[in-house]
């Protein structure tokens, strides 16, 4: 708890840095210059000095979800354990509520893009559901793998103390299933490429961008938020997974932690640059392959959960 | 089309040279002669001395053949019996006030009061400045939405309306609305002084500025017999090819923008740029805007600049060829674009394709080819390896072109002689009661330009067709039955003008 909760105000500094670090990877493998490592904050600081705009048809539904979003998964965080140490919150049977708590976030997102009434939006918002449903499935088969490796019912008992689930374990080759499981889902939810193209300007091809389209200001900002967080949640999930062990002096373990990290915003930066967008109706088939990974590694690792 | 008179591209001929044919006669000529592979060129109204009059030009293979009839008050539909003239038939109706009877599908091209005062044909006051308030064709069922776009877009991009009529992510019908960028560029330049006219011909639609300004200067020049020095020429051709050199390299980078393909977008960004920095060279602007004038060109390049053209195109060579690869060797890429967006050779001539769009369907005219002006003559026609009409093919057709240009930049350069040209002179006149129509093939496709003069020697009617005017309609069909979220890609295969057609 001591530890934990300097790492938890540290990872939020972060959040924009490591957002960052996507476009910058992006832009050097296209040969660019790209934009500074810094431009999240940049991004940060100029949308909450502007005024929000609303349009008249919008409720207070629309104004609910920029409030609620960032709330949700600030909230998550606190239960995910950093670089193996204790989380800040934990108790028995966490994971469930976490992953209600990012549905909770979802369905505001949604309501809030509905309650615009553009074609646009309800386009996208359909899509959202469809395919956060089917990543949902693959979450729920590694979270009943790793109930079973660590006898817990919490992020907590996952990636921390002795039964910690990382690739010193005699199973880890199995884990990698898994771990390419977690980096589709991690894809999938965070409307990145081959899913979603977060930098396109294309209404109609948008699955995300087009939700929050009509926010702006310091409501965009808080959804801005609120995404970092969640994809840094999948990224510490993976990373605590990559992890070689309970790498004994803490520093180490922090920075063997923020290394794994690192690589994979990176790798998220190079699978942009080096793969097209999936056609729609592919990326079910894409999300669905997930759920086979993760299916094969729960049946495969039983042995070894027994 | 016995009753038609042949004509010759950008040879003007005394306006009564013309045939004028009753209304059923020229009918049944346009319409036996679309439906046996002729194409519509021009078809327009124009009116002198209180007389309107239809006039058609029709391209047939290598033959071009034109002639008029009296303007009827109304006059039963060409385009229920062929598509080919659905937009011109509403052209003609919305300019000067008449109705096609029996048309499947009449509503206003632009959006415009008619020219003449007449009783509005489709009962609109023009009091509200929006265009597009009308019904647009609908699908019903319990589980059909409709999806409007535009035309105010999210990005950069100029302002159209599409309204897709869909099934979940399935295009069911998607029908575009223009108008939005019409400036009155056909009601104005006959009212423009000679002088102000290769302006603003240029600023027709910015992507095309060398395509217009040569339909227009070729124009003048058979109408006022003027002499084109063979270097000028040889500047003007050049100038055409970079000019769609600039826009299908931009047109590849986009493609693969389109799809999340980063590499190839950003290489061909730059690229575009390397092509529109060649264009300073030769015009001193980077669109090409006050090189083309009729006579000639305002500059020859130095014997300098010639190396550096040259040396230019030798360096980008390979790096197109090796972006190229990169591009259509990706899986990922492949399976966004292939089979994507088809249009297959049939509805391709039934709604008469032209340009990228039509050879990508496996129509083969390229008005280069076809109807040679400047120095195509001594062209060795491109070779089309892909033909299957959807998006992989038009932009494998953009590539192959490029290559194509890049060898005819690349000859034609040899040829630039050294030493400079007078400045063409600005003070031309156009013979009396002359018409002329001619036909280029900038990037997009043929473009056509057709002047009338009349008895003063005065420009009677100016009519601007943009190859956007056919290809529209393609977009439209490559649509149907596709997934929504594919429309941007398609609509960028096709890039076609809102303003070249608003006008």
């Amino acid at each position: 708890m001591t530890t934990s909760l300097p790492l938890f105000l540290g990872s939020l500094l972060l959040l924009p840095l490591l957002a960052g670090l996507i476009p910058k990877v992006k832009a050097f493998l296209t040969g660019k210059k790209g934009p500074p490592l810094l431009i999240k904050y940049y991004t940060l600081i100029k949308l909450l000095a502007k005024g929000s705009v609303y349009s008249t048809s919008t409720t207070f539904v629309f104004r609910a979800a920029p409030v609620v979003v960032p709330a949700v998964y600030l909230t998550a965080l606190l239960f995910l354990p950093l670089a193996g140490m204790p989380p800040v919150l934990s108790f028995s049977g966490d994971i469930i509520l976490i992953f209600y708590l990012f549905a909770l976030g979802r369905f505001f997102t949604i309501c809030a893009a509905l309650d615009t009434a553009s074609p646009f939006e309800g386009m996208g918002t359909s899509r959202e559901a469809f395919f956060s449903v089917l990543s949902e499935a693959t979450v729920f088969m590694v979270l009943f793998l790793f109930c079973r490796l660590s006898s817990s019912l919490e992020l907590a008992g996952f990636f921390t103390g002795s039964k910690a689930i990382n690739l010193s374990r005699p199973e880890a080759g199995l884990l990698l299933l898994v771990v390419v499981a977690m980096f589709i889902v991690l894809l999938t939810e965070n409307a990145r490429v081959p899913v979603d193209d977060p930098a396109t300007h294309l209404e109609l091809t948008m699955i995300h961008e087009v939700m929050i389209l009509d926010h702006s200001g310091p409501d965009l900002a808080l959804l801005e938020l609120g995404a970092w967080c969640k994809l840094y949640f999948y990224a510490v999930f993976v990373a605590n997974i990559l992890l070689p062990g309970q790498v004994s002096p803490a520093g180490l373990r922090i920075m063997a932690f923020l290394g794994s990290l690192l690589l994979i915003y990176a790798v998220i930066g190079v699978v942009e640059s080096v793969t097209a967008r999936y056609k729609m109706p592919m990326v079910p088939k894409f999300i669905l392959t997930s759920f086979a990974f993760a299916f094969f590694a729960a049946i495969l690792t039983l042995e070894w959960a027994r | 089309m016995d009753n038609f008179l042949p004509i010759t591209n950008g040879c003007a001929i005394p306006r009564k040279e013309l045939p004028i044919l009753e209304f059923p006669h020229f009918r049944d000529s346009l319409l036996a002669s679309t439906a046996a592979n002729g194409n519509i060129v021009q078809f327009f109204g124009y009116e002198e001395n209180g007389t309107a009059t239809l006039l058609a030009v029709i391209r047939k293979g290598y033959d071009l053949s034109a002639a008029q009839c009296a303007m009827p008050k109304e006059f039963p539909s060409l385009t229920a019996e062929n598509w080919k003239f659905n937009l011109f038939e509403r052209e003609i109706a919305e300019q000067f006030g008449i109705r096609p009877l029996h048309h499947p599908w009449f509503k206003p091209v632009r959006y415009h009061a008619n020219w003449r005062g007449a009783p509005d044909v489709f009962g609109a006051d023009y009091q509200t400045d929006i265009p597009g308030l009308y019904d647009y064709f609908r699908v019903e069922g319990e589980h059909i939405h409709e999806v409007a776009v535009g035309p105010v877009h999210a990005g950069i991009i100029e302002p159209g309306h599409f309204r897709f009529q869909c099934f979940g992510e399935k295009v069911l019908h998607l029908e575009i609305q223009l108008g939005y960028q019409h400036r009155g560029v056909e009601r104005l330049l006959p009212t423009l002084p000679f002088k102000r006219l290769p302006i603003v011909v240029e600023g027709i639609a910015g992507d095309t500025t060398i395509g217009n300004s040569l339909c227009f200067a070729q124009a003048v020049e058979s109408l006022s017999s003027l002499k084109v020095p063979d270097p000028a020429r040889v500047v003007r051709t050049i100038a055409l090819e970079l000019e769609r050199l600039a826009c299908h390299v931009g047109d590849l980078g986009a493609l693969s923008g389109d799809v999340a393909f980063n590499p190839p977008a950003a290489y061909y960004g730059r690229l575009r740029g390397e092509f529109l920095n060649l264009l300073v060279v030769l015009a001193g602007n980077r669109f090409g805007k006050g090189l083309v004038r009729p006579g000639g060109v305002t500059k020859i390049p130095t014997p300098d600049n010639v190396a550096l053209l040259r040396d230019k195109i030798k360096e980008v060579r390979p790096e197109i060829i090796q972006v190229a690869d990169l591009l259509f060797s990706a899986h990922s890429v492949q399976a966004r674009f292939e089979g994507c967006g088809r249009v297959d050779r049939a509805t391709a001539e039934a709604v008469g394709l032209v340009g990228v769009a039509g050879r990508a369907s496996g129509l083969d005219y390229d008005a280069r080819e076809f109807f040679p002006t400047e120095k195509y003559k001594m062209m060795s026609p491109c070779s089309y390896n892909r033909k299957r009409g959807g998006v992989y093919s038009r932009a494998w057709v953009r590539y192959e072109e490029i290559c194509h240009s890049l060898n005819l930049a690349e000859d034609l350069l040899g040829t630039i002689p050294e030493g400079d040209l007078p400045f063409p002179d600005p003070n031309w006149r156009l013979a009396p009661d002359s018409f002329v129509v001619t036909v280029n093939e900038p990037w997009r496709g043929e473009l056509s330009h057709c002047l009338l003069t009349d008895a003063q020697g005065k420009i009677l009617r100016y009519k601007v067709k943009d190859p956007s005017f056919h290809n529209w309609t393609g977009l439209a069909l490559a649509l149907r039955n596709q997934e929504i979220s594919d429309f941007p890609l398609n609509n960028k295969s096709f890039n076609l003008s809102y303003c070249g057609f608003d006008l």
